[in-house]
């Protein structure tokens, strides 16, 4: 009898937490879809092509992204060209080359912190250094850079954790064949790990294309009415770096300008571009959630 | 057992050399005052014995008395981790080389000894280019050789005729003693001099031992063989000579038949009958 009890206060206190959890879930579920269909109801009939292909304008009907998505796109490549390389190779050199030692724990550590320092200070610290030091004007370039230094603790963090699980008989199995340290690293740990360093480089990369503060801070414009020379033509010099040495704007600092203005018709391109920002952050994390699942699938330990 | 017993039946450890007169040359290697410390750890203390050509040397004792130790000074696993050190001498015949020197280049010690470890560890790469991987390290790029080295491999290894249509699938999908097969394929590709077994058959279950000991037995002959195991029944079954190992120290070498039947020592006729380990 006592024992019956038991059980039954027992069940009811695991009904009561899934209640709970439920209510959790619902919770922040909502809010998304809340979120979502308030940007919708406004923007949704506002994206059409011409939204798409129009520059900036004063009259908010003819007002369009053309420059600040193309601005997103070209941060983005910049951003990841660079960090993805640096961040790959010191995850690398940290988890398989470095000997353990008390300095390699305290960069260990920091890095790990510089992944949470407030992306106004990385900013801050471009506006210095690339800007006024370097003397680089505010452009792609520069841009592109300062979010690659928001993102590569991300990446170097995601690269670490990535060998790290790879079992270690895996590399003592290379190891006993006469493989080098790089024979291992290139032939078994990175083709291994490349389905995680992948994911968290996506997932760096969808939080960087919504960073506005950064780059607001080392003086990106918010009114682009031009877009750079193509970087391949058809006539010489075929190939062009000017889109790394023009100014730039992206598509939050668009956003937050439309924001700004008082006339409720800009409120509506200001929700529309937000729908495009969500769009691309979205496919950029169902690409990394699909990654994840073909790699688990053809790499099992 | 009473003392009178042992006196008789048992040599005195002081005066008996605990390498029988019956191993006997030609040697593949011979390791000779060998002393190895993971940091402060002593974990091998003085330990010499030869390694017969071409015949297969079984490591026995109970947990921690170093015959794994010992044989992983063989291919220098130990110099990929940090505070690790050698003593002594390992002599590669018939080149004289000693393995564990400083000079001597650890890769190269790794291309020449092949290694099997206790859990079957293939890439997670086609069969094909696991057991491809260490002929490609030692230069290998024409296909055909390639190819034919790897169907050699392979059947020597009896694993041909499960893998010969599967050749490009993922090694991971295959069973656990196949994996093991596997291993020992990718370790005899490159024709080593010295097979290192490293209890080779603890994970797998009975069907799956019996196939690993008729292969290591069918390789002998081809490959001096050193095999760790636990399992006194494996030793008796696959090994020529028999080395017990207790506290880091060598206790006792022999011929098998004759180790098994007739103990020199005592502490080796308690670990045979299980009086301890």
């Amino acid at each position: 009898m006592d024992l019956r009890k038991l059980v039954e206060r027992r069940k009811l206190t695991d009904r009561l937490f899934a209640a709970l959890g439920i209510c959790c879930v619902l919770i922040a579920l909502l809010t998304l879809v809340v979120l979502m269909g308030d940007l919708a109801r406004q923007g949704l009939s506002r994206i059409d092509w011409q939204f798409m292909t129009s520059f900036p304008s004063r009259a908010a009907a003819r007002a369009g992204i053309l420059s600040a998505w193309v601005g997103s796109l070209m941060i983005m490549l910049v951003t990841v060209i660079t960090a993805v390389p640096l961040g790959v190779a010191a995850g690398v050199y940290l988890e398989e080359y470095a000997p353990k030692n008390r300095l390699t724990t305290f960069i260990e550590i920091n890095i790990s912190n510089l992944a949470g320092v407030p992306s106004i200070v990385y900013g801050l610290m471009a506006l210095g250094l690339f800007i006024y030091q370097l003397g680089m004007n505010r452009s792609t370039l520069a841009g592109g850079l300062t979010l690659a230094c928001l993102i590569l603790p991300i990446v170097i963090v995601a690269t670490r954790e990535s060998l790290r699980t790879i079992p270690s008989n895996i590399r003592e199995a290379a190891f006993a064949i006469g493989a080098s340290k790089w024979q291992v690293v290139s032939h078994h740990l990175l083709p291994y790990s490349a389905g995680g360093i992948a994911t968290g480089v996506i997932i760096a990369t969808s939080r960087a294309l919504g960073e506005t503060a950064p780059l607001i801070t080392i003086g990106a414009l918010t009114f682009i009415a031009f877009l750079p020379p193509p970087p391949v033509m058809s006539e010489p010099p075929f190939v062009s770096f000017q889109w790394l040495h023009d100014e730039f704007t992206v598509l939050p600092i668009q956003m937050f300008n439309w924001v700004s203005r008082p006339q409720p018709e800009f409120q509506v391109n200001a929700a529309a571009a937000g729908l495009v920002l969500v769009a691309m952050t979205l496919s950029l994390n169902g690409a990394a959630i699909w990654l994840r699942y073909r790699m688990r699938k053809r790499i099992k330990w | 057992m009473n003392a009178e017993r042992t006196a008789i039946t048992h040599a005195d450890p002081a005066s008996t050399p605990k390498v029988s007169p019956r191993v006997v040359g030609p040697f593949k290697a011979e390791v000779r005052d060998v002393n190895f410390y993971y940091g402060q750890f002593h974990a091998l203390k003085n330990v010499s014995m030869p390694f017969v050509d071409k015949r297969v040397t079984a490591l026995i004792g109970p947990s921690g008395c170093g015959k794994t130790t010992l044989l992983r000074c063989f291919n220098r696993m130990h110099d990929l981790y940090p505070g690790n050190r050698y003593e002594g001498e390992i002599i590669l015949h018939p080149d004289q080389i000693n393995i564990i020197s400083p000079k001597v280049e650890p890769l190269e010690m790794r291309m020449r000894i092949g290694m099997v470890f206790q859990k079957p560890n293939p890439f997670s790469k086609s069969i094909f280019e696991n057991v491809a991987f260490g002929l490609r390290l030692q230069g290998e790029t024409n296909r055909r050789v390639l190819a034919d080295k790897v169907e050699a491999a392979l059947k020597s290894a009896a694993i041909w005729d499960e893998t010969k249509d599967r050749l490009q699938k993922g090694a991971r999908d295959l069973s656990g003693g196949q994996q093991q097969r596997l291993c020992i394929a990718r370790a005899i590709a490159t024709e080593p001099e010295i097979l290192l077994f490293d209890e080779p058959t603890s994970a797998l279950d009975p069907i799956a031992t019996s196939r690993i000991e008729d292969l290591i037995d069918s390789l002998r002959g081809r490959f001096t063989i050193l095999i760790v195991t636990h399992n006194l029944q494996q030793a008796g079954r696959i090994a020529d000579y028999t080395a017990l190992m207790y506290k880091g120290e060598l206790v006792e070498m022999d011929k098998t038949v004759a180790m098994f039947e007739k103990p020199s020592f005592k502490l080796t006729e308690d670990y045979l009958t299980g009086r301890f380990g």
